[in-house]
């Protein structure tokens, strides 16, 4: 009796599984088609999509564009935030709370709220379609990801370590690198992996501060999908996929060997 | 010494202020100054019947969503914590890829199957099942199957953390006093998972309002929340009084809704930052 419920909600548990990735399996097959339409291929499978993104210099520059940002606002969010965690930590006063507070808007405020902001204030700063205007707001909506990261990650480690290295004869900046920054150092990564990912996947901001100068991937997917949609989105979307695949499991594996 | 400390908060601190506070202001600046001083901006509110269609849209959709990820975000934290390790991680694993794909692709796989020329309805019409396609998207059923799709995840992860947090033994403590199945869940686990529902919920429905992607490419533009009229608002009329007007609406809604709930569970717990 109890048995047979449990698997009944395991059951569940399953079919939920499958809606929730069965849908998007639906683009790979679609990415094969000989067809110029989004189609399910018959008989016959085609790589031509595939390589109509190597043929498109777009696609390849999409690319390029994509990890230039990426990278320049996760360097920025990781430094900005965990030095902000860092300094929290040991202070623990309401201001330095309310600062923290203060600090995690970025994930609060919607998207298209800021992204008016940022449109707004970068035509000020001449930033507008810039590499360096889009890692700065990207840099913004990662830094919240890392400050929450390190922050639980130097929950639990005693500030009397760090107290006790400066005894010792440590300057604050010689015991923050040796002492505080390797405890939180898992906490620095998944920050960054977070970061990252925010940065790779941003579309509303960059739709307000880009035009031509900066194409990122969601960006150009997004132009795709709002013209003709060609099978080529879906062969980008079917190669995202198994990246993103491929990281969570490595990522799974990686947290159930430590 | 706490100066060194100060001065790692401070730095930050200025580049937010300026890289991202000043950008917000700016926003809250214009929908009372432009194009001239005053609130004849948020008037609109009260005397346009357009914009109070936009709104209502924004809502039900929102509440909509909320509840059906609710539901089935439920089912499978519930699930999970019933499952053995192996299975379990594999269940978890599956749900944490569909939680890191990106909304766009999502949306764009959902087009893929239910627009008019799509995989199902081309699939339905060869089989001479139907006649003519059936409209699955530009519609708000399109949108809010895609924003569940979304949302899911959202909602079973942190209901799936609280149910961890929960002392199970008290449904088998439940059933041996005689309760029958149900009765343990509707008077033990129900309630003791409750709080963690709570949260879940305000989440989902914060994120909702906020939903720009999958509207704009599910709704096909017949469907319009609020995040999607600001958008044109500001890209295609120029008119920058009424779109911060309206993002001020929903970030104040955002604000006003946090602080409300911040009485009964904490904020910050439910972004993950404690």
């Amino acid at each position: 009796m109890r048995d047979t419920g449990l698997r009944g909600n395991a059951l569940v548990g399953w079919i939920v599984v499958l809606f929730l990735i069965l849908p998007l399996t639906v683009v790979i097959p679609v990415s094969f088609t000989p067809e110029r339409f989004l189609s399910l291929p018959g008989a016959t499978w085609s790589l031509r999509h595939y390589r109509a993104i190597l043929d498109d210099p777009t696609w390849l520059e999409a690319f390029r564009d994509s990890l230039i940002v990426a990278i320049g606002a996760t360097a920025m969010a990781v430094v900005l935030g965990t030095s902000a965690a860092v300094g929290c930590w040991r202070l623990s006063s309401r201001l330095s709370e309310f600062i923290r507070m203060l600090m995690l808007l970025p994930i609060i405020v919607p998207a298209v709220v800021h992204a008016l902001g940022f449109y707004r204030a970068w035509v000020g700063f001449g930033l507008i379609d810039t590499h360096a205007g889009l890692i700065a707001a990207h840099g913004m909506k990662g830094l919240p990801y890392v400050l929450i990261t390190v922050s639980a990650s130097l929950a639990d480690f005693d500030q009397r370590l760090e107290m006790a290295a400066r005894s010792l004869g440590a300057s604050p900046a010689r015991a923050l690198r040796s002492v505080v920054l390797p405890a939180a150092r898992p906490g620095i990564l998944a920050g960054a992996a977070f970061a990252f990912v925010t940065s790779w996947d941003e579309l509303v901001v960059t739709l307000f501060i880009t035009s031509r100068g900066v194409v990122t991937l969601p960006r150009r997917i997004w132009d795709g999908v709002q013209d003709n949609i060609s099978p080529t989105v879906a062969a980008v979307a079917t190669l995202l996929m198994l990246v993103t695949i491929l990281a969570t499991f490595a990522l799974a594996r990686k947290r159930t060997q430590s | 010494m706490r100066r060194f400390y100060w001065s790692l908060v401070l730095v930050p601190l200025a580049v937010l202020a300026v890289l991202y506070l000043y950008p917000l202001a700016t926003v809250l600046w214009l929908s009372v100054t432009e194009p001239r001083p005053g609130l004849q901006n948020f008037s609109r509110l009260v005397e346009s019947a357009a914009l109070q269609r936009i709104l209502w849209n924004t809502a039900r959709i929102s509440i909509i969503t909320t509840a059906i990820a609710l539901v089935v975000g439920y089912a499978i934290a519930y699930a999970l914590v019933h499952m053995d390790g192996r299975r379990r991680a594999i269940m978890l694993g599956a749900l944490l890829a569909s939680f890191w794909l990106s909304v766009l692709i999502r949306s764009f796989a959902w087009l893929t199957l239910l627009q008019s020329r799509g995989v199902v309805n081309s699939t339905l019409m060869g089989m001479g099942l139907i006649d003519a396609p059936i409209p699955l998207v530009r519609n708000e059923f399109g949108v809010v199957l895609g924003m569940v799709h979304y949302m899911i995840p959202y909602a079973a992860l942190p209901m799936y953390a609280s149910m961890q947090a929960m002392d199970l033994r008290l449904v088998p403590a439940a059933r041996s006093l005689g309760a029958s199945r149900w009765q343990s869940f509707r008077r033990v686990f129900l309630p003791l998972s409750l709080p963690g529902v709570f949260s879940a919920g305000v989440l989902c429905f914060i994120f909702s309002l906020g939903f720009y992607v999958t509207p704009a490419l599910l709704g096909g533009g017949r469907v319009i929340m609020i995040a999607e009229y600001i958008a044109v608002q500001i890209q295609e009329t120029l008119n920058w009084g009424l779109g911060t007007m309206l993002a001020t609406t929903l970030l104040l809604s955002v604000l006003l809704l946090l602080a409300a709930v911040s009485r009964i569970v904490d904020v910050r717990a439910m972004f993950g930052a404690k």
